[in-house]
């Protein structure tokens, strides 16, 4: 059993045993070993030249792994937090996303962008925010969360091995969360942008991603507890990559369910769940018994730490909306 | 310099550079605040170092030969943007000096990441005239491989190229390789984060690279006295990092202090900086007026200053060349303005159903879809 933080730790390690090209930037990565300890011990092991503690510049982070990348590199980036991540705007979405655009498919820009992200660890402003809608609307990146041990252990390995740019969510409340981590022989256990059905269900799907993912399984466990009366048979999807969006296992399970409801932490106003929705809509119209229902932050910024619990979708919310599918 | 330098040709062939007469910037004639001027305005030669002339007049011809051609393909294609076959150019007139000094100056391996003006340094670089205008005419949003020509791709938006630059650098600081990093910017992408950030990171890990700023004077309309109170040369400084201010229309002024402190940067000396003092005589863009910001006389001003008559005097004065000689350039000149003509006439527009295969490593499964929704849909009409 791993926390997801240590998992993520042995699957940086991993990646640069596996490959000299491999090296992290930001801010405080070295010697403290990151804000949260994701890369504790990697610069000992590793060497400042492979493991190199940034300037306070975050568009200098990631415009100088765009050129580490164009010199074969493998940057691995951490932004400090997700409010942080803005500076670099214009690096990653002009830069960094379109340079294989922009050189008619010629480049690859192997470069991965992590930024510990969400809220629920009563953190001060700028340190809770969920950006994922401004990037996975941006063509030519990869937008991933990770929500278990597991995932975080093979995926930021396969992030870092795959030619595309990747913005890779580590949702920080789970930092601390532990699992089990399938052993090396068994192999990276399914594709970067497969979801993945973490909990099997007949009544309702919900789609969700990163932090949310084991509130969802909560509120599933809670339903399920309840069966003897009103109980609810749920399904959770963990959607994993949400650019590229893995649609076909969004549309088997909502087939088979009849009812979606798509649950993140940032604000449902143009938030990454009107895709879903809208996907949702388009592809199993005919399937669907309810209209499918959104559960996420206001449309405010992030309040302070004493009420991002009312903010934060929760089970209360998460089962409400169940109700409303299933009374449709 | 070392004597493998090798440049390519415009025709896209490669010929031995001249040999680097110069040896270092201590011996650089230069006033009292540091401006280093080789050639004044009216062609005569300043420089009292101890150089070999007959080498100094090869490298004099060499260079003038890249302005020259420069400004040839500059105004070709000035006038096929009036024409209505390009969309928009950006003119690089005013400052062939200071783009040929400097990519002569450096090894035809040294990685170059320029802005968006920089076409007589890309032609120095052997990129063909086709390649260059494939972008302004709208056909691509890029126009050449960079590996061959170790010269990356043109960067539009400001300054995010010195960064790229930079984090190259720290590539190759750690390949242990010798290759020079060289980024250009202008006055206005000074003011940029990005200009900051990259000299500062450059600064603080010793990266192997030369910012090279043409200061012409305008960021569109606006002038460069309301850009920066402090010179750049100075801001760089500030920076740590090696820095020189050069007359940016005397070509071998520019050609001199590149060479030194390419050396400087390649011996491990660690980042460098120049400001190359220069005027961009026509407008930002086609689209552009500078009638509207700027007066006739300031124009007039530096039209006695242009970089390309400069050289020509310095060449009459010093006997460096004959009637055969300007012919010959005059001739190379005209065929390589035909070559454009004929080469942008010729570019075609691209399928926008291949762009779908150029956002990532592999089609995702709903891009796919929608790929296969735009060329159904395409299809669907009879024509």
């Amino acid at each position: 059993m791993l926390t997801l933080c240590h998992a993520l730790n042995s699957g940086l390690r991993r990646a640069m045993e596996d490959d000299a090209k491999v090296m992290l930037l930001g801010e405080d990565i070295g010697r403290l070993g990151g804000v949260f300890r994701v890369t504790d011990g990697l610069q000992k092991d590793f060497g400042k030249a492979r493991v190199m503690d940034s300037t306070l510049a975050e568009s200098g982070i990631i415009g100088t792994a765009i050129g580490l990348a164009l010199r074969g590199y493998r940057p691995v980036c951490e932004i400090q937090f997700d409010g942080f991540v803005y500076p670099a705007f214009n690096q990653i979405v002009s830069q960094l996303a379109k340079m294989r655009a922009r050189t008619n498919g010629r480049t690859s820009l192997p470069v991965v962008v992590r930024i510990p992200v969400g809220g629920g660890i009563g953190a001060v402003e700028h340190h809770s925010e969920s950006n994922e809608a401004y990037f996975a609307h941006t063509a030519g990146l990869r937008v991933v969360y990770c929500s278990s041990a597991d995932d975080a252990h093979w995926m930021i390995r396969q992030a870092i091995a795959g030619d595309d740019p990747v913005i890779f969510y580590e949702p920080k409340r789970r930092y601390w969360m532990k699992g089990e981590v399938t052993p090396e022989d068994e192999g990276p256990p399914r594709p970067l942008d497969r979801a993945h059905i973490v909990r099997r269900g007949s009544d309702v799907t919900l789609l969700t991603y990163g932090g949310m993912v084991a509130t969802c399984l909560a509120a599933a466990e809670a339903a399920a507890e309840a069966a003897a009366e009103d109980g609810r048979d749920v399904e959770v999807v963990d959607l994993r990559s949400i650019s590229p969006l893995d649609v076909r296992t969004i549309e088997e399970s909502v087939r088979r369910t009849g009812r979606a409801v798509v649950v993140h932490e940032a604000p449902t106003f143009a938030g990454f769940g009107a895709e879903v929705a809208a996907q949702v809509m388009t592809r199993c119209f005919y399937s669907l018994e309810a209209p499918v229902e959104r559960v996420g932050g206001f449309n405010l910024p992030y309040p302070p730490a004493k009420v991002e619990e009312e903010y934060l979708p929760d089970l209360d919310r998460i089962l409400d909306a169940v109700d409303r599918v299933l009374a449709a | 310099m070392s004597t493998s330098n090798i440049v390519r040709s415009p025709a896209g062939s490669s010929t031995p550079s001249p040999a680097n007469p110069f040896t270092s910037t201590a011996d650089l004639p230069r006033a009292p605040d540091g401006f280093i001027q080789f050639i004044a305005p009216d062609g005569q030669l300043r420089t009292d170092t101890d150089v070999d002339r007959d080498a100094l007049g090869r490298l004099t011809r060499d260079l003038y030969r890249g302005m020259r051609l420069a400004r040839r393909l500059d105004d070709e294609a000035f006038a096929l943007q009036r024409q209505g076959e390009l969309g928009l150019w950006l003119q690089c007139r005013g400052q062939e000096a200071a783009q040929v000094g400097s990519i002569a100056a450096v090894r035809a391996d040294d990685y170059v990441f320029p802005s968006y003006r920089e076409h007589a340094a890309a032609l120095w670089r052997g990129i063909r005239p086709a390649d260059l205008l494939r972008q302004w005419r709208g056909v691509a949003n890029s126009g050449w491989d960079p590996e061959p020509y170790s010269f990356h791709i043109y960067t539009l938006v400001l300054a995010a190229q010195l960064l790229h630059a930079t984090g190259y650098a720290l590539g190759v600081q750690r390949d242990g390789s010798d290759t020079v990093v060289v980024a250009y910017f202008g006055d206005g992408a000074a003011s940029e984060g990005d200009a900051s950030e990259a000299m500062n990171i450059a600064a603080t890990n010793d990266a192997p690279v030369l910012f090279f700023c043409q200061d012409n004077h305008w960021a569109i309309s606006t002038a460069s006295s309301s850009q920066s109170r402090t010179p750049i040369h100075r801001r760089g400084a500030g920076f740590g990092l090696r820095s020189e201010w050069v007359d940016g229309n005397d070509v071998l002024a520019v050609y001199a202090v590149t060479s030194a402190l390419t050396e400087h940067v390649r011996s491990g000396g660690g980042p460098a900086l120049i400001e190359a003092t220069t005027y961009r005589m026509g407008g930002h863009s086609t689209s552009d007026d500078p009638t509207r910001y700027r007066t006739d006389s300031e124009l007039e001003a530096w039209r006695a200053k242009d970089p390309l008559a400069r050289v020509e005097a310095l060449l009459r004065a010093e006997g460096w060349s004959d009637t055969a000689f300007l012919d010959e350039i005059q001739a190379e000149a005209d065929e390589l303005a035909d070559r454009t003509r004929r080469e942008c006439l010729a570019l075609q527009a691209p399928d926008l159903a291949d762009a779908f295969a150029t956002v990532l490593a592999d089609v995702p499964q709903l891009l796919q879809e929608e790929h296969d929704a735009f060329v159904a849909y395409r299809d669907s009409f009879l024509d």
